[in-house]
């Protein structure tokens, strides 16, 4: 049986093909203003990256901030089950999941079996998400993918105090101001996430072995930051950032 | 001109409870809330011209002596609960903000407190008080919010301080807390320029207490599968116990809502039209988004069968002493929900767990009110640990709307609600 997960995320868009407990395809695209829309390309970008035809397609699980605007899926789950599911295909063993989106970050904690104990959300604030990190690129002047490789150069990590994204922004201007290296304010950065997560984390109860998932996860300064901080070794799966739409297709399977 | 007078503020009133009408839900008694509702601010709102004083009080203070008295009580926390539901809640904050009050202070201080200054709100504005009752039971913030307000209106202030009772209620706390009814008594004296009516006071107070009995036997029935009411249905239907209790007519209200309910658990109508999952509820409600949460729950067959608010007006019963209930005061009005230790507040949450047989337990971490807010991780932590439930924070503001983020709560409730089904379809399995 083929299927299909699809997860809008509010910044980019994801979709993942399975097929008998095989991942066939993913593809990200970016979110943009129409998550309808994104929805629709992201599933068919994928079908003809994977050279499959819609008809061969037997069910679909949307999920993510969009899963509602999806209104060809069979069936809609929120994010927090669909990572679960992701990761626990990815690495059944997996106990923990950090996920870093765009718009909020979370901490899941799974049973053995890979279901849903429990988890925590952000709180209505973008500090310790990926919108976090664009607002800091743009402040800085650096292509977000350069991030985790210029802050591991870093030897002394800049303090941000500020919990808050924009008051956090004018702090890493004013660090800018005073001459200090970006590599050092970038790991600095990273440092002020992982506090933030690492909080969130201790509220659900973390258990090992952890994984992270999320776009932020492409990021390995604030993976290297949050292993610090917790003192646990964290998995980064090659397919971190489609984790939700795997579980969304993994879960396809079974409706 | 009296009589016009107040035909006119039936209208304005009237209007102004029109908007309520959308929790009166299934139930052919609210049309008489409502009534009375209107005929209460009525009277308050011509209390000058009939003669009659009016005093403000805080949610959790001893009305009974003012009703005693003859005093017409007004809450302004009861409007801070229309403020939110009439979604006038972010407007009036701003307006406090703008007038120097912090965003962090409680949404129904600032919204009260820029209310009193412009004639608008709900009903256009409150009646104006002869004299504020404050009695700290439920927060510390009353204390400077009622002095704002004595200085705005230039009016007389009392305060009734009780003691947290973290574990027990002392003996020196007792001593302590019944000296001030004395003086509570005293004070209304002055303010109305008469003796305080003892034997009155007695009689209101036996008819508060089963009041109290009755508002609790409503919530009872809950307990039954499926629950004919949800903790939306009593937190419309709380009004009444909160602003009239010791009034005969609230009683008539409370036993024909209780007749009702027990016929609806006769023919086992339920309040969610499939009742699947029976939740518990913490906190002040999100006066602002009930129609939405309500709907929201019902939509995966989820009841809110009861909460820690609604019951926090009859939660001291167990302290009436039916022989000398003016002795009873002092304890039933200090040792309640919010005026305990937080290991006393979980113990009461495990309870409502057994006793309505509930699958998880829904927190609102309302940003307004730290003493509700304040041990919830803890209380949170006790009963994943008791119980082993599924619980779920929601963060938000009693009358904020500016406070909620729709998509965060909507996926942390269908997250929370995919746990709960999968564990109760592995149970059954």
């Amino acid at each position: 049986m083929i299927t299909a997960g699809i997860d809008i995320g509010s910044i980019t868009a994801k979709a993942a093909i399975f097929e008998d407990g095989k991942l066939l395809a993913a593809k990200v695209i970016f979110t943009g203003y129409n998550a309808e829309l994104a929805g629709q390309k992201v599933y068919d970008d994928v079908l003809s990256e994977a050279g499959i035809d819609k008809n061969a397609i037997a069910k679909i699980v949307s999920t993510g901030y969009g899963r509602n605007s999806v209104k060809f899926a069979d069936k809609s789950y929120t994010e927090i089950m669909c990572h679960a599911a992701g990761a626990h295909f990815l690495n059944p063993h997996i106990r923990s999941i950090i996920d870093i989106g765009g718009q909020d970050s979370k901490a899941i904690l799974l049973d053995d079996k890979g279901k849903v104990k429990n988890f925590v959300m952000n709180d209505k604030c973008a500090a310790g998400t990926g919108r976090f990190l664009e607002v800091m690129a743009r402040a800085l002047e650096v292509n977000l993918d350069d991030f985790g490789a210029m802050s591991i150069k870093s030897k002394q990590p800049s303090k941000i105090s500020s919990l808050c994204t924009v008051f956090a922004e004018s702090e890493v201007i004013s660090l800018i101001a005073k001459g200090e290296q970006r590599q050092d304010i970038i790991a600095g950065i990273h440092e002020s996430i992982a506090a933030r997560v690492s909080s969130m984390v201790g509220r659900v109860g973390i258990k090992e072995p952890v994984m992270i998932t999320g776009g932020v996860a492409r990021n390995i300064g604030v993976v290297h930051a949050l292993e610090k901080k917790l003192g646990m070794k964290i998995e980064v799966s090659p397919y971190a950032q489609v984790n939700g739409a795997i579980g969304a297709a993994f879960l396809a399977a079974s409706l | 001109m009296k009589k016009q007078i107040l035909e006119f503020l039936k209208t304005i009133l009237i209007f102004s409870f029109g908007k309520f009408k959308k929790f009166t839900l299934h139930f052919k008694k609210t049309k008489t809330m409502k009534d009375m509702m209107i005929v209460y601010y009525s009277e308050a709102k011509s209390a000058r011209l009939t003669g009659k004083k009016v005093a403000w009080i805080t949610s959790g203070g001893p009305v009974e002596p003012l009703i005693a008295m003859g005093i017409i009580p007004i809450y302004p926390e009861n409007y801070g609960a229309m403020i939110g539901a009439s979604k006038m809640g972010g407007g009036l904050c701003e307006k406090a903000e703008a007038m120097g009050y912090s965003s962090d202070l409680c949404s129904y201080a600032r919204a009260d407190i820029a209310c009193a200054t412009i004639n608008g709100g709900p009903l256009q504005g409150l009646p104006k008080p002869d004299m504020l009752v404050c009695c700290n039971n439920i927060c510390g913030t009353v204390l400077k919010w009622y002095e704002v307000q004595a200085r705005y209106f230039n009016v007389p202030l009392f305060i009734l301080d009780t003691p947290i009772c973290h574990t027990e209620y002392t003996p020196e706390i007792a001593r302590y807390v019944r000296s001030q009814f004395d003086e509570y008594f005293a004070f209304l004296e002055s303010a109305c320029k008469r003796k305080f009516n003892y034997d009155r006071l007695n009689e209101v107070l036996l008819r508060s207490f089963r009041t109290q009995v009755l508002w609790q036997e409503i919530l009872d029935t809950a307990t039954n599968k499926p629950s004919p009411m949800t903790a939306f249905d009593a937190f419309f239907h709380m009004a009444l116990i909160v602003t009239l209790r010791g009034t005969s007519e609230v009683i008539d209200y409370y036993t024909a809502l209780l007749a009702t309910m027990k016929d609806r658990v006769t023919r086992g109508i339920g309040a969610v039209p499939n009742e699947k999952y029976r939740l518990l509820w913490d906190n002040i409600p999100i006066w602002h988004r009930m129609k939405w949460l309500s709907q929201k729950f019902a939509s995966h067959n989820a009841c809110l069968v009861a909460d820690t608010y609604t019951s926090a007006w009859c939660g001291t019963l167990k302290y009436v002493s039916g022989d000398n209930p003016i002795y009873s005061l002092a304890e039933v009005y200090t040792r309640i929900y919010l005026n305990i230790g937080v290991d006393e507040m979980a113990k009461m949450i495990i309870a409502m767990i057994d006793k309505y047989d509930v699958d998880g337990l829904v927190l609102h971490s309302n940003r307004s009110c730290k003493p509700y807010s304040f041990g919830q991780l803890d209380i949170q932590r006790i009963v994943e640990q008791e119980r082993g439930i599924p619980c779920l924070m929601i963060e938000a503001d009693m009358a904020d709307e500016r406070s909620f983020s729709e998509s965060q709560i909507s996926t942390r409730i269908d997250a929370f609600m995919e746990i709960i089904k999968e564990r109760k379809e592995t149970s059954k399995k």
